[in-house]
């Protein structure tokens, strides 16, 4: 397994606040059910033989460690700094979701809960939980928005196909936002048997640090091959955010080093088309399921729907520590449009022979902008997060 | 002395009905008019929802008066101007209940002010457990408005002490787990009478009202019976999704609140 880097970047703090965000604002009934969770998930973490199991399966049953591949055709396309992909779709079931998914489930086992539910948005959350909670034989529900269940009918399928049940919301937005309502409706009224599997760094603490922590590998991965490869660390880091669960992934372990960091937003038609989900750039501070971070909103407070052509970043909030990493400038927040992650996919697709899922795109579309401004010795890694089989549907439509 | 508390020095023996409506439900001119109504019939505290359009602690029919309220162009402001309008006849006491995003859009300490400058006697923000109570405890405090905290079923003793503690004019005990709606008779009335043992043991300041689930007279009766008074919601809103816009929907709005308070 790969050895955790040791940083003295301490956040969050025992509130759950990473600055001034996060925090845990759920009903009463669900407090002393985070606390629980809390204090398991320190025991657990502590505890070596939770830690074998968690990094066993990461490598017999994920994949890992994921490959970080040279990207020589795109490299040589702007023909400017080195770029590596750190190729998270190589995991199984196709993206990142999964270190998550593998680690709630192992706590959930250890704490002798017996359900387990989701929320999903682009399915990938919802198939990496179907597939924990088929390898460990729990009882899986996963909720999902109408209109995602058509956008990613594959996804469905597959989870169906793994013993879920998804249930189809039909509130609201009909998307990831409102499929979070309903599981934690679910989890308000089952408190006792139940596990919520939070798919990525947003809810109340302690999700959104121990989201990031089980994704960590990624980070931990790509520092040491960079290191082997290059001998050296990148200068750049990029990733796409939604909630941010793959780009915290990668970005936690190199928070202290001289590397600068770039996580991409969803822009939608645009940050100013109404119609965008570039929750950094557009949004401002508020609370949203369970914790105080950068929100899409109007001005009485309502949350505002959000749109993104990948249903995957289709969310009105973000992760607390993005807003905090947003606010500290160790972060730099951008966004590009639907069109913009579509010529990605186009783009990657033909350079390199992979076709990346539409979130994913939406980190390679930045390269457009920030490549000219780049050195050839200098190294990128770019987040793969995850492959853009589970997009052919909407890829083809735009093609 | 604040609305609420008096109100419960002066209840006597009987049990107090607090009654929840979603301001601006189900349109914007019916909400003072309902308010004055549910007074004449036995509504002694008016819990006012300020709506959201991510109600996560809420059932199906919550969701609805919500969205509808939404929909007809609710907003904190004209909730201010509805308990503008009912002081000018009313001193029921009117708590205002809601998610705390759309107070912090609005400005914590604007909305204090503002409240309490309007006439409301508390407030209820059922997502905002006592630990984030720093968010808004030092502007409500310095404005006279008491917050009502939750205790549920699976509060500890000690956490229940602590609401206790916090709160001000009551302590709001939600009956089962789940979100906010009418449930069917006997899953709320049998663990509940243990449960209002414990907080009558924990909650030794505040007075206690029950709510979750309550949908009649006779749930009302039967699961306060330990407790000072009751607190119905959905079953309200379902009553006047039921009549409205029927000619005489009031009237049949009415009957109900009187009959939960009075019985048949």
């Amino acid at each position: 397994m790969t050895e955790t880097v040791k940083t003295t970047y301490n956040q969050p703090n025992a509130r759950g606040y990473f600055g001034e965000y996060g925090g845990k604002f759920v009903p009463e009934i669900l407090i002393p059910v985070v606390q629980q969770l809390e204090e398991e998930y320190l025991k657990a973490i502590d505890d070596p033989e939770f830690l074998k199991q968690y990094h066993e399966l990461l490598e017999e049953y994920v994949g890992r460690p994921t490959k970080l591949t040279f990207a020589d055709k795109l490299t040589g396309h702007y023909g400017k700094a080195k770029i590596y992909l750190k190729r998270e779709d190589l995991c199984h079931t196709g993206a990142h979701k999964i270190n998550n998914a593998i680690g709630q489930i192992l706590l959930a086992k250890r704490m002798g809960k017996t359900r387990i539910i989701a929320e999903t948005g682009a399915g990938q959350h919802g198939v990496a939980t179907a597939t924990a909670c088929a390898k460990f034989g729990l009882q899986c529900i996963v909720y999902m928005g109408a209109e995602d269940m058509e956008r990613q009918k594959l996804n469905v399928d597959r989870m169906q196909l793994m013993g879920a049940e998804v249930r189809s919301v039909e509130s609201g937005s009909r998307t990831l936002k409102d499929a979070t309502n309903e599981a934690i409706r679910d989890w308000v009224t089952n408190p006792e048997d139940t596990f919520y599997i939070i798919g990525s760094v947003v809810g109340p603490h302690p999700y959104p640090m121990m989201v990031r922590n089980f994704h960590r590998v990624i980070g931990d991965e790509a520092r040491k091959q960079i290191l082997e490869k290059e001998g050296r660390l990148p200068d750049y880091l990029l990733a796409c955010v939604g909630g941010g669960s793959n780009a915290m992934g990668l970005f936690y372990p190199f928070i202290e080093d001289d590397v600068k960091i770039i996580g991409i937003e969803a822009a939608g038609y645009g940050v100013d088309s109404g119609k965008t989900a570039a929750t950094i750039t557009k949004g401002s501070p508020g609370i949203l399921h369970g914790s105080l971070s950068y929100l899409l909103h109007d001005q009485n407070g309502q949350i505002e729907l959000a749109h993104s052509i990948s249903a995957g970043l289709d969310y009105p909030g973000i992760g607390p520590e993005h807003s905090f990493l947003h606010d500290s400038k160790r972060v730099e927040y951008h966004s590009v449009t639907d069109d913009e992650a579509m010529e990605a996919v186009k783009l990657i697709s033909k350079k390199e022979g992979i076709i990346p899922a539409l979130e994913t795109a939406h980190a390679f579309a930045w390269l457009e902008y920030m490549m000219s401004n780049t050195k050839e010795d200098e190294i990128i890694i770019v987040n793969l997060s995850g492959r853009g089989d589970k997009d052919m549907g909407t890829i083809s439509e735009n093609l | 002395m604040n609305r609420i508390t008096k109100k419960f020095e002066d209840k006597g023996s009987g049990k107090l009905m607090s009654l929840f409506i979603t301001a601006g439900y189900p349109d914007l001119e019916s909400t003072v008019d309902l308010i004055l109504g549910f007074e004449e019939n036995g509504a002694d505290l008016i819990e006012l929802g300020m709506p959201f359009s991510d109600p996560l602690a809420d059932g199906p029919t919550i969701q609805f008066s919500s969205e509808t309220a939404i929909s007809k162009g609710i907003s904190i402001d004209k909730i201010f101007e509805m308990v503008t309008e009912i002081r000018k006849s009313s001193q029921i006491p009117i708590i205002l209940m809601g998610y705390m995003n759309p107070v912090l859009r609005y400005g914590v300490s604007a909305f204090c002010e503002k409240a309490a400058s309007v006439g409301v006697d508390g407030l209820i923000l059922p997502d905002i457990p006592v630990e984030e109570s720093g968010l808004i405890e030092k502007e409500a405090s310095s404005n006279n408005l008491p917050i009502i905290y939750l205790v549920a079923p699976n509060t500890s003793d000690e956490r229940m002490k602590l609401a206790d503690q916090k709160s001000g004019g009551f302590v709001y005990c939600v009956s089962v787990t789940g979100v906010t709606g009418a449930r069917d008779g006997g899953e709320v009335s049998q663990s509940v009478a243990t449960f209002i043992e414990r907080v009558r043991t924990n909650v030794t300041k505040n007075p206690v009202l029950v709510g979750f689930g309550i949908k009649s007279y006779e749930d009302a009766q039967a699961i306060a019976s330990n407790a000072d008074g009751f607190i119905v919601g959905s079953a309200l809103i379902d009553t006047i999704r039921k009549s409205y816009p029927n000619e005489n929907w009031k009237k049949d709005v009415f009957s109900f609140v009187h009959s939960l308070k009075f019985g048949k």
